[in-house]
């Protein structure tokens, strides 16, 4: 098993009943709810966290992009990356990831990347999203064209890093006469490139295909899901006329340990209720633009909500770890489902957030030494 | 009564409603889609030839993916009047639609007689921002379209069925395909406003919660002639709210023409 530590970044000092006078955490809740002072010990705190990750022997630690909210304080995870560059030696960086379509010239995202491979001498890993339905809201991107400007931007990149240049790109959204990367890339033939998703079945076709073969990270579902969705990738995989290594396949999920089931439960309670109902809790609209996904798939979605009704249920910590979305425990139970999870799947990236929601500086470290001495040696390979 | 035709024009079907005799006139709905029937058509065909035709990519008319934009849309329904041979076409746009039918006059008005637009989209008045209509949900998305609320509350009684959501759905993907960036309008569009070379009458509903009627002035103050009436007491969709006045104004105006 390969270990990822990530975290979000929240603002935890937010004022959860200001929160709730409004429709999401995301885009229309007004930035006076954010203090600087308190954001900037935010910072200070999450980039302890994840530089202490390296001597508790994670492989990976891992940051994201999200806009316009308190769910993640980072708008530009490239600059995060680039202050755990300076202060970690030998673990891996990646940024899961950047969202592709939001940019208007690709080319930066590729610019930035081979900055950082080079300045952390090849530890880079680059994760591509199109980013989460909000971000179009925020950026004022048409939805509609997400997908296309995705690929688009894709083929970019990776060119932009492969191909002697100068050379020439042309495109529907994209169009340059000049791409000539300097620096290029220090790993060759470039970063690694992993696809955290939700589990489309687009998605999954795109990333499993034999000229890609992209690592497929499964964030934040139900156990089950994730089990299916892995496997989807898997079968698709034997498609194509290959059988996916477990290098390719990973989880995404909040984990929480403590000596007992009871303890854990207790003390991850605020922090997990709080991600789930305040921090990530979207309306449809919000979440859902149209053109975000394809026809198809949201008819489809339409049809499982209108049977499960419009408005959001609170989901407690007993139903996030029922249903498996959270791992909640004592060492030996998140170690039993974990294994349950890899039986199932052969699955070897976990990323494992280890802080989520309100959880304190101190539950965090306490959750991520515990972990890290009594999770991980029993499932190193 | 109203005849539901099919229409095919290159590779793609669309349907548009089709009543009534005399001079030709086209009606080109808003985002919603295709309009239901109500006496501000009844008005409007008892005089004239109707057309009600259902833009590509709404409701059950395919979207073609050479349709990108409302620049796209605006060529296509020149060609669709060259196709039909329509002369002196009194042309009838309603928000999205008064868009696309000024996108369409800046660029050619020789088949046209007259221009209407009832609260187009496609400019705006820097410092009044529009509604956001991709952000409301579901029933503030209805609310916001009327000023009396009695109508609202008429739409929210009737639950779609499963095949009027899938075409609403269709509606709503188009929509935003044409209108999500920059948000139903055309920054360069007023530039070429004085192009439009035929009588053109603007309405707004004076309580217009998605386009506020203040950007009424850029169409007046930009087209020549151009002339404007609003209506009281209505929101988005005067020809719903107030449809006798409503079709009473076009009629008075297209008198003679």
């Amino acid at each position: 098993m390969r270990f990822v530590c990530f975290t979000l970044m929240p603002y935890r000092p937010l004022d959860m009943d200001e929160r709730r006078k409004h429709r999401s955490a995301w885009v229309v809740l007004p930035n006076e709810l954010y203090d600087p002072e308190k954001g900037a010990n935010e910072y200070e705190s999450y980039i302890d966290h994840l530089v202490s990750a390296e001597s508790l022997g994670f492989d990976v630690v891992a940051v994201n992009e999200h806009h316009q909210t308190a769910y993640g304080l980072m708008p530009a995870p490239n600059i995060i990356a680039s202050a755990l560059i300076q202060r970690t030696k030998r673990v891996k960086i990646a940024v899961l990831g950047r969202a592709l379509p939001l940019v208007n010239n690709p080319i930066t995202i590729a610019e930035e990347f081979a900055m950082l491979d080079n300045l952390s001498r090849g530890r880079m890993i680059a994760g591509f999203v199109r980013g989460i339905g909000t971000e179009y809201h925020a950026t004022g991107l048409n939805p509609v064209f997400s997908h296309e400007r995705f690929h688009e931007a894709h083929d970019l990149i990776v060119q932009a890093w492969t191909r002697p240049g100068p050379f020439e790109f042309e495109s529907e959204n994209y169009n340059y006469r000049y791409v000539n990367l300097w620096p290029r890339p220090y790993q060759r033939p470039h970063p690694p490139i992993w696809i955290p998703s939700q589990g489309s079945a687009e998605t999954i076709d795109w990333a499993a295909d034999p000229a890609r073969k992209y690592p497929f990270l499964v964030t934040f579902s139900a156990h089950e899901l994730v089990a299916r969705y892995l496997n989807a990738y898997r079968d698709r995989a034997r498609e194509f006329g290959y059988e996916a290594s477990g290098d390719q396949l990973g989880w995404a999920v909040p984990i929480y340990v403590a000596d007992t089931d009871e303890r854990a439960r207790e003390e991850a309670k605020a922090g997990i209720e709080s991600l789930f109902n305040d921090y990530l809790n979207n309306p449809w609209e919000m979440l859902l633009p149209p053109g975000y996904t394809s026809l198809g798939s949201t008819k489809r979605m339409m049809k499982m909500r209108a049977a499960l009704g419009t408005r959001p249920k609170h989901q407690s910590v007993d139903a996030l770890i029922e249903s498996g979305t959270a791992l909640i425990g004592s060492p030996r139970t998140v170690i039993e489902k974990i294994e349950k999870m890899r039986d199932l799947t052969g699955f070897r990236n976990l990323v494992s957030m280890l802080q989520f929601g309100v959880l304190s500086d101190e539950l965090a470290k306490r959750n991520m030494e515990m972990y890290a001495s009594e999770v991980m040696p029993r499932l190193r390979d | 009564m109203w005849n539901m035709e099919q229409h095919r024009f290159r590779d793609l079907e669309t349907r548009s409603l089709h009543v009534g005799s005399g001079e030709p006139m086209l009606f080109l709905h808003g985002a919603s889609g295709l309009p239901m029937w109500g006496p501000f058509f009844d008005a409007l065909s008892a005089r004239y030839d109707l057309r009600i035709s259902e833009h590509p990519g709404f409701g059950a008319s395919q979207a073609p993916n050479w349709i990108r934009s409302v620049s796209d849309m605006s060529m296509y329904y020149l060609d669709v009047l060259d196709e039909l041979d329509l002369e002196d076409v009194h042309l009838v746009g309603h928000s999205l639609g008064g868009w696309i039918a000024a996108e369409l006059a800046i660029r050619n008005c020789s088949r046209l007689a007259s221009l209407t637009l009832i609260a187009p989209a496609g400019t705006r008045v820097k410092g009044i921002p529009s509604g956001d209509n991709f952000i409301w949900d579901p029933e503030e998305a209805v609310r916001n379209l009327f000023h009396d609320q009695a109508f609202a509350e008429r739409m929210l009684s009737h639950a779609p069925t499963d095949e009027e959501a899938d075409l609403a759905l269709n509606s709503r993907f188009m929509a935003a395909r044409l209108g999500w960036e920059p948000r139903w309008v055309n920054p360069a569009l007023q530039r070429w406003l004085h192009r439009i070379k035929v009588p053109t009458l603007v309405l707004w509903g004076e309580n217009d919660k998605l386009f506020p009627s203040a950007y009424a002035t850029v169409w007046r103050d930009n087209i020549p002639g151009c002339r404007v009436a609003l209506i009281p007491e209505s929101g988005h969709l005067p020809q719903v709210e107030k449809a006798a006045e409503t079709a009473s104004h076009i009629l008075a105006f297209l008198k003679g023409k």
